[in-house]
């Protein structure tokens, strides 16, 4: 057992237990400090695939900004004391035999095709060839990014105006 | 560990997601289940990428979590507009559309 199988599984079942948990904790409060949870996980499989700086990425917007946001959202529109947080799910059978059907729909083609089992050394300083790759190849794509950000920023601020 | 192992555990984060938006009522709910499910195709994207030495992947991880950001701001900023307006985030009470 090397250190990457012993974290794999570790990360594996955290992740797993915690998205669980998510999708059927009754408190809402609950299922977002969970969701947390598994975003640091994944965090962790990122850095087991090498990618540090995704990890740093994945902490700081999704572990730190995306987590806040839905507290706040949760703050906003439910009460934190007393019964409107507590939320019931629906159709709970249906639901599960789609889940799995999808998921032996993927194992079933996951075991027909043969992928890598060794991992390639990688050319030069990640992260560096990352930065470049952004500036370079894909700066279209990064530069369309932003605008995509101010059309947010816009956006929300729209949703927040106060009513007149 | 191979590739399989990555692809198989996030196929297994991806349904537990799909599951959560299928089954909740709460939109907020949902949302948490988009975002497990968003969370797993990123595995899928950074283990192909770390299995094929190929940056085209991460540059892809990168660009879905920087917008899933962006969704989720806009999303949670319409479950609260929603809210204002009706004084109720529950899915099944939101059809305001329907024909």
């Amino acid at each position: 057992m090397t250190l990457e199988t012993v974290g794999f599984w570790g990360l594996a079942v955290v992740l797993l237990a915690s998205s669980l948990a998510v999708v059927l904790a009754r408190n809402l409060f609950h299922s977002v400090l969970y969701l947390a949870m598994a975003l640091v996980a994944t965090g962790g499989v990122f850095l087991l695939l090498d990618a540090a700086f995704l990890f740093g990425v994945q902490l700081l917007l999704y572990a730190g900004g995306v987590v806040t946001i839905v507290v706040f959202a949760i703050m906003l529109t439910e009460q934190l004391v007393g019964e409107r947080i507590r939320q019931t799910s629906r159709r709970l059978a249906p639901g599960g035999v789609v889940a799995v059907g999808v998921f032996v729909g993927v194992l079933v083609s996951l075991g027909r095709v043969s992928l890598p089992t060794a991992r390639p050394p990688f050319p030069g300083n990640q992260t560096a060839a990352l930065g470049e790759a952004l500036v370079t190849r894909y700066v279209v794509a990064l530069e369309l990014l932003a605008i995509l950000f101010v059309a947010t920023l816009l956006g929300a601020l729209y949703f927040a105006r106060p009513d007149d | 560990m191979g590739l399989h192992a990555y692809l198989l555990l996030a196929a297994a984060v991806f349904t537990t997601g799909l599951f959560g938006v299928l089954t909740r009522r709460n939109a907020v709910g949902i949302l948490l289940g988009v975002e497990l499910m968003l969370n797993a195709v990123n595995i899928n994207f950074v283990a192909f990428a770390r299995y094929n030495a190929e940056i085209a992947g991460l540059v892809f991880a990168l660009f879905t979590i920087a917008i899933t950001v962006a969704e989720v701001a806009i999303g949670l900023a319409i479950v609260i507009a929603i809210f204002r307006v009706r004084q109720t985030v529950d899915a099944d009470h939101l059809d305001l559309l329907k024909g």
